[in-house]
């Protein structure tokens, strides 16, 4: 059987029938890293040795008959979930040396379900970043044209998939860090409801807004690797008490009916037209199945971005006090441009005299925003709109403007201001370049996101272009 | 150029604040930038938030509680490993406070 191109699915069946063994998937992966990861430079780490005696380890349970979801599975981690014994960045130099001593929560459960850890991928340094060019270990190139990003901050994770260099890898999605990087590279990612997700073991960025989800080919995928790293834990006391439900048991179901709301908002000035006749082409598609399609008002959604970047680099300052260089890590000295400027920024919103002005006021428009989408999900059962106003962009066209960079968050950062999940999927290919739109619902629903998601896809089949 | 809402003292204050050390480009464009990026904030004055409360914890949850009961934490040579300078089971960083 061919090992090109599979999902998860694909691979779990592949496994079941022997089609291949884990070690040879494993060693096929392994085997395309080698060969394309120095033109993409997706992955910061590759663990070779570790990888293929997990793979042997896996083989000798799948040979005895011992089930476990992913038994046998290679999956890619973004570099800021912690993997003891794996060196683990963050991207940044500060951390270049960092060993951690324990597995992220997310990591330790999908150990547990037999995944096998390919590497560590490249991003954004602290997940500063909207297209992979803040690591400190280099620029990720988008797999689907060169001197273009991928998008960030989950760069590395959604290159290494859309190169086929790992099946599915996971990401962090504060603003947006999954759904653009999904969106510019034809991929379904996942940011889940606030505290759906454990944060534990994840280097923080913005506790408040960090969402825990991954990057995938397909949505049935994306659904399976929720149904793993969802649920309570008592290492973090945001994750509710709220039922895992298996996220892949209405993916079959009609949306016929379904009330799906175009907040007219998304859709003004500042979109570009070919990613609006993508959306509308995407609208289509839901109006085929039998969505009903409704405009809807979110009022203030202009102040989102505004919102975000004063919470966000306020939380980031304080969250990136803890790097002294002394319990482990280098010292301040070795901070990037992006890091200092949000360290420096959050600083400032948060000093006494503009506390009131910027960072108080800030956590009260997050309510307006929060209400707008309460307001809006008793009209509609989920949301559509554009992933990114733009297409991918080009490497270096927006570094030197760091508000033009923040600009790309535009559509996303709602999501994490409101505490709602997030699902982006392909729409099709604009000159080459992948585009995306993404679907929201109500907090912890999740699963009517992945419903709505698989129906489209199947119209849709975008995951299975080819280059 | 817009008056600038940060001067490159203010910047210099807020790095010595925050422990970082600047490279001459930043000290020369972060005024700028910073100036940029808190003018785009000033849209949030246009909305009257006098009685809006403010949102911390998004899904709502209050005192989450755990039964207070010791459980095994890190060992010494696990919360060690990392450090670039230690004594015995000790951290060793430099004198803070003077003789």
């Amino acid at each position: 059987m061919k090992k090109e191109r599979l999902t998860i699915k694909d691979i779990i069946l592949g496994l079941e029938k022997k089609s291949f063994s884990s070690v040879e998937l494993t060693q096929f992966y392994l085997d395309q890293i080698d060969k394309k990861n120095p033109q993409i430079n997706a992955f910061i780490t590759v663990c070779k040795k570790e990888a293929l005696l997990q793979a042997k380890t896996a083989d000798k349970l799948l040979e005895k008959g011992i089930k476990k979801p992913l038994l046998g599975v290679p999956l890619a981690i973004k570099d800021i979930f912690l993997t003891k014994g794996i060196k683990t960045t963050a991207a940044s130099k500060v951390l270049s040396d960092f060993i951690p001593v324990y597995d992220a929560t997310v990591v330790a459960k999908l150990k547990e379900a037999g995944a096998i850890i390919l590497g560590k991928t490249n991003m954004d340094a602290w997940a500063h970043g909207s297209s992979g060019e803040n690591s400190d270990f280099g620029v990720t190139q988008n797999p689907w044209q060169k001197g273009f990003v991928p998008g960030g901050s989950s760069s590395g994770s959604a290159a290494c998939v859309a190169a086929d260099l790992a099946p599915a890898a996971t990401g962090t999605d504060t603003g947006g860090s999954i759904r653009l990087p999904a969106s510019f590279c034809n991929l379904v990612g996942l940011k889940p409801t606030y505290g759906r997700v454990s944060r534990y073991g994840i280097i923080a960025m913005s506790s408040s807004l960090d969402a825990i989800g991954h990057l995938t080919k397909t949505v049935y995928d994306s659904a399976l690797l929720l149904n793993i790293t969802a649920g309570k834990d008592k290492t973090d006391a945001t994750t509710p008490k709220i039922d895992v439900p298996d996220y892949t048991q209405n993916l079959g179901k009609s949306i016929k009916g379904l009330k799906i709301g175009l907040p007219k908002q998304y859709f003004q000035d500042g979109l570009d037209k070919e990613v609006l006749l993508q959306t509308q082409k995407a609208i289509k598609v839901f109006q085929d199945l039998g969505a009903n399609i409704v405009e809807i008002d979110l009022p203030h959604t202009k102040y989102a971005l505004a919102v975000y970047y004063i919470i966000q680099p306020a939380e980031v300052s304080s969250n990136l006090a803890r790097y002294d260089g002394i319990r482990y890590g280098l010292d301040r000295t070795y901070f990037g441009n992006e890091a200092k400027r949000r360290i420096m920024l959050g600083a400032f919103s948060l000093s006494s005299g503009y506390w009131d002005a910027y960072y108080l006021k800030a956590m009260q428009v997050r309510t307006l925003i929060k209400d707008d989408f309460e307001n809006a999900f008793k009209k509609v059962d989920l949301i559509l709109t554009p992933t990114s106003p733009t297409l991918p962009f080009k490497i270096g066209q927006k570094t030197k403007q760091p508000l033009q960079m923040y600009l790309s968050d535009i559509f996303t950062v709602t999501a994490n201001l409101a505490g709602i999940p997030g699902l982006n999927l392909p729409s099709g290919f604009v000159n080459g370049l992948p585009t995306g739109i993404q679907l929201l619902g109500l907090q912890f629903s999740e699963d009517l996101l992945f419903q709505a998601g698989f129906q489209y896809e199947q119209k849709t089949n975008f995951y299975q272009k080819t280059k | 150029m817009k008056n600038k809402k940060i001067s490159e003292q203010q910047i210099r204050h807020l790095a010595k604040l925050t422990g970082l050390s600047l490279i001459s480009d930043e000290i020369k464009k972060f005024p700028e930038q910073f100036s940029e990026i808190l003018d785009y904030f000033e849209i949030l004055k246009q909305i009257n938030t006098k009685k809006i409360k403010a949102t911390s914890q998004v899904t709502g949850l209050e005192n989450v509680f755990d039964p207070d009961k010791p459980t095994a934490s890190l060992p010494i040579e696990a919360a060690l490993k990392n450090a670039k300078s230690k004594y015995d089971n000790f951290f060793k960083v430099k004198a803070v406070l003077k003789k």
